[in-house]
């Protein structure tokens, strides 16, 4: 059979496809993007963006309910946004398996808070898994549907950047040919009205249960002896971490399963050791449940609470060993991420840093906007809180407040949970100036489509959401659309909203500038003898001009040529076109 | 059992590291090698530093490298060659491309882009393979190949042989990029 090296997200949408998922259903968000786009590969899967998570898991909770094996995707803050939903069907179950993916990001490569989702599985009282390389990512996302349907509950399947993002190798399998299960009306069952919700608790609390007897006996949970006194209990990518450290130097018990933890099995291997090291990124949530059961671990009072392991942390403070290395001795420029060249927000962010207003921000690639040196951002939260936070902003600070404060937020994040915030501008009357920076795509978690930009998943042509028809739907009737890389225009339209004394919408539209249909014009250059080397053009922060012998340079290798820098040079030096 | 080798790619967000990382990891898999490549999505992507982490042999647990753990760096940018210069083992080569982009905070100014990167990293010892990747790339047909130069010289360095090598990029590039990743390797392989 084939074996290719996969990312464990790619891992866990061939394991869908083996255990004949038919519904898929996620928003995209880093770490866990790929599972979904890997996932509509397959043509036998439905695959989809939803707007949000929470429709995602609702969808993927109708599609279990209605008989198919049906999966939603997310990253550990989107989990947050599904909870709703989370927390009630671990009372319903499923008909067919339901699995929810989450990708937590210890060490936030790309995120903006730190969470730790295996709390969210003790609180839903959910079962979670946890792989530790891509192949176990396909097998315990097979396993899941088993157990769902085996337990009557939808299983959370955790990974972390490491796991989501490393590719290791994978040995692929048939997929299994399940039908589609036949659909009862079962109102006890799926109607949770607290009559029906109560006895519903109770089984809950009856299925934890069992499933700690299972996780008790099941191979998911491995107990690996080699004669030491010392042991590790570990899960998921820190397993991998300290077997590299530790070697064969120490006892292991691997957790497959992050919850519910077993009991006894924990006992029986810490019985005899004579230390016993619990190593988990971020919370203490496997330790907790060792001293619970009044077994002394050492854990948080070693290792620490945030930010990511390896190997290196386990091996200085287990055995307080460090490899030898060599390392320059000067202090090197950082190199934070960017706005592309040619980046349709950096026109916007330039006229809003000039403007000097509040800007309320969100979560996207435009949230770079808050970076040196446009710094055009006071505050950034979550999805969609922009709109709602300038809401807040202005009626805690009043009319002046309004005059010089906007939101910022993407077409897609607008779609995901901006629209109900407009919605409150527009009922609860703000002035509020709310922008839509539409790049026709999910920019920074590498291109989805979305509502807005009229294609499917599988890229099939389907509906499009009409912002400005929308906006003025809810309410809003000062829409205006302009061009991000004509600040003239921009700045002109800002001010005439700002002035407005009623709550307007700005849409930025201009497509990202690395979609595959946006033609790059030709590069521009600098006249140096034109050039008066006074770093007006430096100041939209664009990638492709650098600073060499007191004259501007711009790198013909990166510009595609946006025009944005062009405006700015008060000697007119920056032109078209090659030498 | 063969001990892990670990290879590390570090570059600039946007240089195609990822790219560079897949054609690695199939061509050890394809010469019956345990094999984790751990990728950086997301944000850092956008222009920033990136670092990819390959790692080879009979057995691997661990996907990242830590400091003092590359047999190799594969440096696309000379500033992030000596940003992750620790990560080499000592006895340690770096395959140097001399491409120089400047980061934010020398594009505003704030601070200078060192000189004379090159020579201060074999002044600590290390084995540098210093090359032009970038003019070799638009030789090559594309300065979007400077990967895939690298990748060839980087491959070099490795006990696999060309054609598991070569096998390894026809997987990975789209059939029209073909010849000119082609071409790209073999410049970077140096023949």
């Amino acid at each position: 059979m084939k074996k290719d090296l996969l990312l464990g997200n790619e891992a866990v949408a061939r394991g869908l496809y083996e255990a004949g998922v038919r519904v898929v259903s996620s928003y995209p968000g880093t770490p866990s993007t790929e599972i979904t786009e890997a996932a509509a590969k397959y043509d036998e899967l439905y695959c989809e963006w939803a707007p949000n998570e929470k429709v995602a898991m609702e969808v993927a909770s109708g599609a279990a309910i209605g008989g198919a094996r049906s999966f939603c995707a997310m990253k550990h803050v989107g989990l947050n946004v599904a909870a709703d939903p989370l927390f009630t069907m671990s009372y319903i179950g499923v008909n067919a398996g339901m699995v929810i993916g989450v990708a937590d990001d210890p060490g936030m490569h790309s995120s903006q808070n730190e969470q730790d989702s295996r709390n969210y599985a003790k609180a839903a009282k959910l079962p979670m898994l946890e792989p530790s390389d891509s192949r176990e990512c396909r097998d315990f996302t097979k396993l899941a549907y088993q157990l769902s349907e085996e337990y009557d509950t939808p299983v959370i399947l955790r990974l972390t950047t490491r796991v989501a993002h490393s590719r290791s190798i994978v040995d692929f399998q048939e997929r299994a040919d399940l039908p589609l299960r036949e659909y009862k009306k079962d109102i006890p069952k799926n109607v949770m009205l607290p009559a029906f919700a109560r006895p519903k608790h109770v089984k809950v609390e009856e299925r934890t249960e069992k499933l700690i007897q299972w996780a008790q006996g099941s191979d998911i949970n491995q107990f690996e002896d080699n004669g030491a006194k010392v042991g590790v209990i570990a899960a998921g990518t820190v397993y991998q971490y300290a077997k590299e450290a530790l070697g064969g130097s120490v006892n292991y018990l691997k957790l497959g399963m992050v919850y519910p933890l077993p009991e006894q099995l924990i006992r029986d291997f810490a019985k005899n050791l004579e230390k016993l090291y619990v190593i988990e990124e971020l919370d203490d949530f496997i330790e907790t449940h060792c001293l619970k059961l009044g077994i002394p671990v050492i854990g948080k009072s070693l290792f620490p609470k945030c930010g990511e392991y390896s190997q290196k942390t386990i091996r200085a403070l287990v055995l307080g060993e460090e490899k030898q290395s060599v390392s320059l001795d000067s202090d090197l420029p950082m190199r934070p991420p960017v706005m592309c060249s040619g980046c349709p927000h950096r026109g916007l962010f330039y006229a809003l840093k000039k403007e000097r207003v509040f800007v309320s921000g969100d979560i996207g690639c435009y949230t770079l906007g808050a970076s040196a040196p446009l710094s055009a951002m006071d505050t950034c939260i979550c999805m969609g809180a922009s709109v709602s936070a300038l809401h807040g902003y202005n009626k805690a600070r009043g009319a002046e407040a309004e005059k010089s404060a906007v939101a910022v937020i993407g077409d897609s994040t607008f779609m995901h949970t901006g629209l109900s915030s407009l919605v409150d501008i527009a009922y609860n009357r703000s002035n509020s100036v709310t922008i839509i920076l539409d790049n026709s795509i999910t920019g920074m978690t590498g291109h989805q489509q979305n509502p807005t930009t009229g294609y499917t998943i599988k890229g099939d042509p389907t509906s499009a959401v009409d912002l400005e028809a929308l906006c003025r739907a809810v309410g809003i009737s000062r829409v205006t659309v302009v061009d991000p890389y004509d600040l003239k225009a921009v700045t002109r339209v800002l001010r005439e909203e700002l002035a407005a004394e009623e709550p307007s919408v700005i849409i930025s539209r201009r497509p990202c500038a690395l979609l595959k249909y946006v033609e790059a014009k030709p590069a521009l250059r600098v006249e140096a003898e034109r050039c008066i080397g006074c770093r007006a053009c430096m100041g939209i922060g664009c990638p492709s001009i650098s600073f060499r012998d007191k004259k501007a340079v711009i790198d013909a290798n990166q510009c595609v040529g946006c025009g944005v820098c062009e405006g700015l040079c008060p000697k007119k030096a920056i032109v078209g076109g090659v030498e | 059992m063969m001990e892990t080798k670990s290879l590390l790619i570090v570059g600039v967000g946007g240089q195609g590291t990822l790219l560079g990382s897949r054609i690695m990891g199939k061509a050890m898999m394809a010469e019956g090698y345990d094999v984790k490549v751990s990728e950086v999505h997301g944000m850092s992507q956008r222009g920033g530093s990136v670092i990819t982490y390959v790692r080879y042999g009979g057995k691997v647990y661990s996907p990242v490298i830590e400091a003092g753990e590359a047999d190799v760096i594969v440096a696309f940018e000379q500033l992030e060659a000596a940003r992750y210069l620790s990560f080499l083992k000592p006895g340690g080569s770096i395959v140097l491309g001399v491409q120089r982009i400047d980061p934010m905070p020398v594009i505003t100014g704030s601070t200078a882009y060192p000189e004379g990167l090159s020579g201060s990293i074999r002044e600590k010892g290390v084995k540098v393979l210093e090359l032009d990747a970038l003019s070799l790339a638009e030789k090559a047909g594309s300065s979007k190949a400077v990967n895939v130069v690298l990748i060839g010289a980087a491959a070099k360095l490795t006990d696999i042989n060309k054609e598991v090598w070569l096998d390894a990029v026809k997987e990975c590039v789209p059939l029209k990029f073909l010849e000119l990743n082609m071409k790209a390797f073999a410049l970077g392989y140096g023949d």
